[in-house]
């Protein structure tokens, strides 16, 4: 398992004003496994890939990346674990406008100590893998939504990632431009990496091996593995 | 849509006999929606009853190609510049369904709902695999077939999320199965309801 959730509940305040984001929920991404996360507004979505990314702390249970337990880490050993093995995508994109699509590309790696040069040149690899290998010198505003999508997208598959975490990634793209994010996704994900994504579209969703349904919370309903018996073996082992 | 029109359209291409019929419809709808030989012979004679297409003389193999008549050329312009009405369509089974379920003593509306919508992602889920498998151009009109399949399920996805919401903005009682009659087994129905 790449990432493993482990009877995870999160709380957020205390008393009576209490708010049970997450209650005991376990959910396990193994390598090449992408898995989506549905559920209304208030289900516990967004706290759950936080939690998974390590930009959050369960109030109990245990989150484990690569077999490493996230509450076991101390500050600088879980942001180098970010830093290297996970990879995000949010619908907002954060792309460094003052920086290029090779340059915002490589920001994860820079900031890990790696040295510019080799950075850049596994940006430019991941440009390539979606695609935008042409537009590496662009700034994000002389692109359009979907190519700063796809940046977004490098720069979150840049380097090593095993685990790749996406709050609706597709935000406001038109239909088949969406599909193209969420085939870049997949490709990762067939390749070995673990995915987590979250959205409240069920076309989107329907890219996953695995829809888990949260309510309140709880993990409700998950349905049946799709895929070849062999895969379907290896996620129960 | 009806077999008709869709051999119909086919024969504009130009006269064929049963058996092409039937391989360029499969082909056309991606094999989603399989024909034996029989609906497409009685379909056929249908057709030639009603003067929209006539036989031609056979071929050496036995075969008798059909070809469109001026009728059935216009039949086809007319299906093709209108639209499809919805309230043509068979009813809802879901929504009516559901309808009965909020009625219904003892049913676990939010159940219902949960199961449809698990049922009709893992269809979806299905789709999407398909349409995945190929991108060639030639397979174009098999991929748009599955699309407005994919498009139709995740409607209905939607449609049950709306549901779910509205329940429990307006009914939330409704969220509660109705006690059943004294003596029933309610184990599996609180269960399904955690």
């Amino acid at each position: 398992m790449i990432l493993e959730l482990r009877g995870v509940h999160r709380t957020h305040g205390t008393g009576e004003t209490a708010v049970h984001a997450l209650r005991g929920v376990d959910i396990g991404v193994a390598p090449g496994e992408l898995v989506a996360v549905m559920g209304p507004s208030g289900s516990g979505k967004s706290t759950l890939l936080n939690l998974a990314g390590g930009l959050d702390s369960p109030s109990q249970g245990a989150v484990l990346v690569e077999g490493e337990v996230l509450g076991d880490l101390n500050r600088k050993q879980l942001a180098r674990m970010r830093r290297r093995h996970v990879g995000y995508v949010f619908q907002d994109l954060n792309l460094l406008a003052s920086l290029t699509a090779v340059e915002n590309a490589a920001l994860p790696l820079e900031l890990d100590g790696m040295a510019v040069r080799k950075a850049r040149k596994l940006a430019e690899a991941a440009l390539e893998e979606v695609g935008l290998a042409d537009l590496a010198r662009r700034f994000p505003d002389e692109m359009s939504g979907g190519q700063q999508q796809r940046v977004a997208i490098a720069r979150a598959l840049v380097g090593e990632r095993r685990l790749v975490l996406a709050d609706e990634p597709t935000g406001a793209l038109d239909s088949t431009t969406g599909e193209a994010v969420l085939r870049l996704l997949r490709n990762r994900v067939d390749a070995g990496s673990a995915g987590v994504l979250v959205t409240h579209e069920a076309r989107h969703a329907a890219w996953a091996d695995r829809v888990v349904f949260l309510r309140d919370g709880v993990v409700v309903d998950t349905t049946s593995p799709v895929g070849e018996p062999e895969q379907l073996l290896e996620a129960k082992a | 849509m009806s077999i008709r029109h869709g051999l119909l359209a086919l024969l504009e291409r130009g006269p064929m006999y049963g058996y092409q019929l039937r391989a360029a419809f499969e082909e056309s709808t991606g094999a989603t929606w399989p024909l034996n030989i029989g609906q497409v012979y009685t379909t056929l004679s249908r057709l030639e009853r009603d003067g929209l297409v006539r036989p031609l003389p056979e071929n050496d193999g036995g075969q008798r190609p059909y070809q469109l008549t001026d009728l059935g050329r216009a039949e086809i312009t007319v299906w093709f510049v209108t639209p499809i009405s919805r309230t043509d369509r068979p009813r809802d089974e879901l929504a009516i369904k559901l309808a009965l379920a909020l009625t219904t003593p003892g049913v676990d509306v939010r159940a219902v709902v949960q199961t449809q919508r698990t049922s009709t992602i893992q269809t979806l889920q299905e789709l999407t695999r398909l349409k995945n498998r190929s991108d060639k151009p030639s397979d174009l009109s098999w991929r748009l077939i599955l699309d407005a399949m994919v498009f139709q399920a995740e409607a209905e996805v939607r449609w049950l999320d709306h549901c779910e919401a509205s329940l429990l903005r307006h009914q939330p009682s409704a969220l509660t199965p109705t006690p059943a009659p004294e003596g029933a087994d309610t184990d599996d129905r609180t269960e399904a309801n955690r």
